[in-house]
């Protein structure tokens, strides 16, 4: 949705998001936003990215793109079990339990 | 809601079948895959979980080695290449069965990748190619309260056990497999057959189809005899049983046909199959990949593996299926017909642990094939979870072998094993089933039988000792089938010939 970085890593201001697309995001994530909202929210949306994109204006070509803060892999922990917490813990925080589970409200639509 | 069929034989007249399968294989490491919560099937409600598996603020996932060693090992068993360098991806979603609003996943890196099987069907080799294979999480259980039992529809709320949230998975997919034509039903049943026989022989997971360890979802489509295109497809979910395997694509085939012969057009969308009716049902409309706005992982580092590792696991590897049924099949002395029907009835490692648990190759073949086969076909059950394993099997074949019961009366056991009557040998005594060899018992039975035969008894005393056959029937009748007729036979003839 967002258009990518040009070649020099520096004329990447141009971010736009669409209503449209505020729209479909709005649908995934279950939030019921009015017409009103989604015109309000899809250029706010906008200059947001457009923020968040001027970031790629400061990495060179010598940079190059990563995912994680630190140059480390293989990070793994041997398959040993280790003690969790009790059911009445696990759902001390939650708003709503019956027969030991957590009580969630009606799902609409199917399973992922 | 009953949909229209083409018969199968018209749907191929007309049409291609494309498949792909996703089979998930969880795998039975003693921890989660990204926490350290044990992974016991069947444990009482949110007893296996923590802050990490249930999401919450600041846990930090880390991954469990066996959980990446048993994925690459999967990899190489299905020739595929190791990555050198992956991420874990995040899956985005809401929906409460995780409970973080993302499943752990891989993306665009999968730990292996462009690989194959080959598939035996009917004694000819088809060439599965797999895609991918990924590591990620399972999901927690919903349980819908309110409305028809069990059901979404309808329910006013559902109740969350995240037990089974974050217990490692790893998904296989197949390239789109083209050419089967009459034989994609099978083929996708005997890849799956022989992708749970791998999975068992690798010991990465319990393998158990009716638990839900290994999960198949079965895409198809249709296009146009000879079109050579791909056709809009559907993705049947949770099929899970390898006699539903074949019976979903059977279905899915004649039901596409009959909507592409009527004119009409395929919705991509998710299908549900139903083990008792043997038909799918509409269910979501499928979203794009993107809708899942994958983005990699930060809390977990890359897995890099490195080739020596690799090559470490790869000598872990077991003999290759194939390999290995050729070298059974010589020394079990099976035949051709014998060592495919084994295999088509998904019964070779059944047949194998028999075998290893005393039984001679041919008993064993025997019994899986006749007798727990036919069960397993009038029950509708694999005949992997007919609760009749390979020690009992053995045991009761033993009981044959040393004289106690005889294989019509074996039957019997069988069915005192279905009951849940106890071991074989329970069963003989409790029903009584035992063959009576003592001379008492059997001396007076064919007493009775030749005073109620008088003339039968005249042709033995005149040498005619074929006719003591009906003889030895009416005892065994008298004995309800429990006596030894060997030594029926040596009774009659000392009580009616002088030589004995
Ligand atoms: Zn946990």
């Amino acid at each position: 949705m967002a258009d990518a970085p040009g070649p020099d890593g520096t004329s990447a201001a141009r971010v736009e998001i669409t209503r449209d697309e505020v729209a479909h995001l709005a649908d995934l994530a279950r939030i019921d936003l009015s017409d009103a909202e989604l015109d309000h929210l899809a250029p706010q949306l906008s200059v947001i990215l457009e923020s968040v994109a001027s970031i790629t204006g400061v990495a060179g070509e010598d940079v190059p793109p990563t995912s994680h803060a630190l140059p480390m892999s293989n990070v793994m922990r041997e398959d040993v079990v280790v003690p969790g917490l009790s059911a009445e813990q696990a759902l001390s925080g939650a708003p709503a339990s019956e027969q030991q589970r957590f009580s969630v409200p009606r799902i609409l639509g199917d399973e992922q | 809601m009953t949909e229209t069929l083409l018969s199968f034989e018209e749907s191929l007249e007309r049409f291609d079948p494309a498949m792909g399968l996703e089979v998930h294989v969880e795998l039975n490491t003693n921890s989660k895959m990204f926490c350290g919560c044990p992974t016991e099937f069947g444990a009482e409600p949110n007893t296996q979980v923590c802050p990490t598996c249930l999401g919450l603020p600041g846990a930090m996932p880390v991954v469990n080695r066996t959980g990446v060693e048993s994925a690459i090992r999967i990899g190489l068993a299905l020739n595929c290449r190791i990555a050198e360098w992956c991420r874990f991806a995040r899956k985005n979603y809401f929906y409460p069965d995780m409970p973080k609003n993302f499943q752990t996943s891989q993306y665009d890196e999968p730990i292996a990748f462009e690989g194959f099987m080959d598939v035996d069907v009917d004694g000819e080799t088809f060439r599965v190619e797999i895609e991918r294979a990924h590591m990620e999480e399972d999901t927690g259980k919903s349980l819908h309260v309110g409305g028809a039992t069990g059901r979404i529809h309808g329910a006013d709320h559902s109740l969350v056990d995240y037990n089974r949230a974050g217990i490692p998975l790893i998904e296989i997919v197949t390239k789109p497999i083209l050419g089967a034509r009459e034989k994609a039903p099978q083929i996708a049943k005997a890849y799956v057959a022989q992708l749970r026989e791998l999975i068992v022989a690798l010991g990465v997971s319990d393998a158990r189809m009716d638990q839900g360890s290994i999960r198949a979802d079965v895409n198809l489509s249709l296009s146009p005899k000879g079109d050579g295109g791909l056709g809009t497809r559907t993705e049947t979910k949770n099929v899970n049983s390898l006699r539903s395997v074949e019976r979903a694509v059977r279905y899915e085939m004649q039901r596409h046909a009959a909507i592409l012969a009527g004119g009409g057009s395929i919705l991509q969308e998710t299908r549900h199959w139903h083990e008792d009716t043997g038909i799918t049902t509409s269910g979501r409309e499928k979203s794009d990949a993107e809708d899942y706005r994958y983005f990699p992982e930060p809390d977990l580092v890359p897995v890099a593996p490195s080739r020596e590792w690799v090559e470490e696991l790869r000598g872990t590897l077991p003999e290759n299926p194939t390999v290995k049924r050729a070298r059974l099949q010589a020394e079990w002395g099976y035949s051709d017909l014998e060592m495919r029907d084994t295999v088509g009835a998904g019964a070779l490692a059944l047949v194998e642990q028999t075998i290893a648990a005393g039984a001679s190759p041919q008993a064993a073949r025997k019994w899986w094939l006749s007798e727990l086969a036919r069960r397993a076909n009038d029950t509708e059950t694999d005949i992997a979870a007919l609760g009749v394993g390979p020690a009992d099997v053995a045991a009761v074949q033993a009981l044959v072998d040393a004289g106690t019961i005889n294989d019509k009366l074996a039957r019997q056991v069988f069915e005192g094993l279905y009951a849940g009557e106890g071991s074989p040998e329970e069963i003989v005594a409790a029903r009584g089933l035992a063959i009576v060899s003592d001379d008492g018992a059997l001396g007076a039975a064919v007493d009775s039988a030749i005073a109620a035969n008088p003339d039968v008894a005249d042709k033995i005393r005149d040498g005619k000792v074929a006719a003591a056959g009906a003889l030895i029937g009416a005892v065994m009748k008298e004995m309800r089938g429990q006596a030894d007729a060997g030594r029926v036979r040596e009774l009659i003839l000392e009580k009616l010939t002088p030589a004995g």
